[in-house]
């Protein structure tokens, strides 16, 4: 068979090409092999997208205004600001890193609706309504039709273990109603963290492509007043009603070094409030995404964190900062009297016995 | 023969597929076991090392002047933000921020000074592209520039007009993005040359789009504004409109939005060339009209764009950026 060849003369025939084959196929075998171990451990090994400031989770992302080139139009007509004349006096309104903080006096809604409602946005906002807290949906979704965005496109996302309790609203033009369903946990701390993860898989899914905003609620609260597009920026949090007058010590914040969570005693901002958080989609994004892995770290480690992921929101938001931090007025405790500095109340908690709703003690 | 090689077929194949769902057990984001290898090697958050103190919410940092504008846009001023957690958050982004002066005739001789001190004190630590626009670039001093601090030398010609020297950098920057700076920056900054730095002027600047109160009018009623007040052109104001009157010396900010606002304010100093009619202030009318129409995302305090010969007010703290005391009929050549 291969008689042309002096070499393999005094090989029997065929054992040539078989000896060959068998080295092939090792070779090949060794070969993919070899790649998925350098691809493993190259993947494993290499540093996690996560300790460093990963471009991808830095909220970069900026608000296109003014990006129009085009003729001049109508223009709004209202009072002068005053150089000299701060528009609060008694409160902060711009953050050390001029993010602004929204307070009654503060803005101007015509202005700030001309700048937001030529760019056609969509708003989207999540609840999660699981167990009994159903009941809590159409106090939610009526008020929200009242104050909530009003002129805006709005995309509602109920996330419910019984989508047959959700009430049928009647809602706006360009205000729609999308219910999710998802299984109930039975403890209540674990419905609350697992939001992260179930809003981060709904970006993921669907929302990057639906919505330009979200803002990520509580449901078991009632709109009291405008809760407008004022609130729009890269990514926003909420003062906690319960915290803002008090040093950064006595915050909440998780303070035990083996969680994900920790922040040391002579650092933070604000005590942000889990009920409320928002900004451009990809920021949320990055933000649910960098907290839900915060989370299962925990779990790994066998420690859950003093508030769940309001305390992983929180470290989240010392190292990220918020572009826009909203008053007290957007977040407001019933349960709390009101002091001079608050005004009135935009959004606040439905007085509830919470031994009854969840489930668990 | 076939029977030979098949062992070793099935031993590399079994080996591969034990690898593959080894690899996708271990690194699926879904599965807590991934999830440990970061937990034994790493910690999420890198550890932040500022110390500052704490923001107090019911404690203006300023309570003799606006700090933000009624369109949420924070006025900065002294000791209304922290360098150092200003610097946290834009430093990691490996930023280049971009700046154009023109030099042309006689403002040649204010080239030394801008660079020297922009180089003490205009966005120190980050990457700064210097544009300078002249008709003789061979006037252009030679500035020992700190480590990513790049010069660029635009040659333009001169026109007869100190006005429509002014005017034509409208144009003049225009062109430059849409050639290059598209490419080249991240923000862009578009200053007078004729000044000098005195004081930090950092990355607190940086936002979508930024312009700067005007150092003599900041204090006035908007009727007192020196707006274009002629119907005829387009950068009519009314006396009941207007915000702030805007310092054309400084405008900036991403360099898509700078774009807008220069291709926006050239197509109108265009038409009102077509018109015969030549704004009161030049270009400076144009962009009061375009910011009062795209409202800044952020305002400069005068401490940003000071003129010398006005005396200092008790809310200016320090100056950081100034005009270059000067006899203006000898710079300018024409009357």
């Amino acid at each position: 068979m291969f008689a042309w060849s002096p070499v393999t003369q005094h090989l029997a025939p065929g054992t040539m090409w078989n000896k060959g084959r068998s080295f092939l196929m090792i070779g090949l075998t060794v070969t993919v092999g070899l790649f998925t171990v350098v691809y493993v451990f190259r993947t494993l090994l290499s540093v996690p997208k996560y300790t460093t400031l990963n471009p991808e989770l830095v909220p970069i992302q900026r608000e296109k205004l003014s990006v129009r080139i085009g003729s001049y139009s109508m223009s709004l007509h209202y009072p002068q600001p005053k150089s000299l004349t701060p528009p609060r006096s008694d409160v902060m309104t711009v953050t050390p890193w001029l993010a602004p903080v929204v307070w009654d006096g503060t803005f101007d809604t015509s202005i700030i609706n001309s700048l937001y409602q030529p760019q056609n946005l969509t708003i989207g906002t999540t609840v999660f309504a699981i167990g009994k807290y159903t009941r809590f949906i159409k106090g939610f979704l009526e008020t929200a039709e009242k104050h909530f965005l009003v002129g805006y496109k709005v995309n509602y996302y109920i996330f419910t273990d019984k989508p047959e309790d959700v009430p049928s609203v009647a809602l706006g033009p360009q205000r729609n109603l999308n219910v999710i369903t998802v299984s109930k946990f039975s403890r209540w701390q674990e419905i609350s963290m697992r939001r992260m993860e179930r809003i981060l898989n709904t970006i993921e899914e669907r929302l990057l492509k639906e919505v330009d905003y979200l803002y990520c609620l509580d449901v078991d609260m009632l709109f009291h007043n405008h809760w407008g597009a004022e609130v729009l920026s890269t990514l926003v949090a909420s003062i906690h009603p319960g915290y803002y007058k008090n040093l950064r010590e006595v915050f909440p914040y998780e303070r035990r070094p083996a969680s994900q969570a920790y922040i040391p005693l002579d650092q933070g901002d604000f005590y942000y409030a889990g009920a409320m958080f928002g900004g451009l989609i990809q920021n949320v994004h990055a933000l649910t995404k960098t907290c839900h892995q915060a989370i299962l770290i925990d779990k790994q480690n066998n420690i859950e964190a003093a508030w769940q992921e309001e305390s992983h929101l929180n470290k989240y938001l010392l190292q990220y900062k918020p572009t826009k931090v909203l008053s007290p007025e957007y977040l407001w405790d019933d349960t709390k009297p009101k002091p001079p500095e608050i005004h009135f109340i935009r959004f606040s908690t439905v007085v509830k016995n919470y031994a009854e709703v969840r489930e668990n003690v």
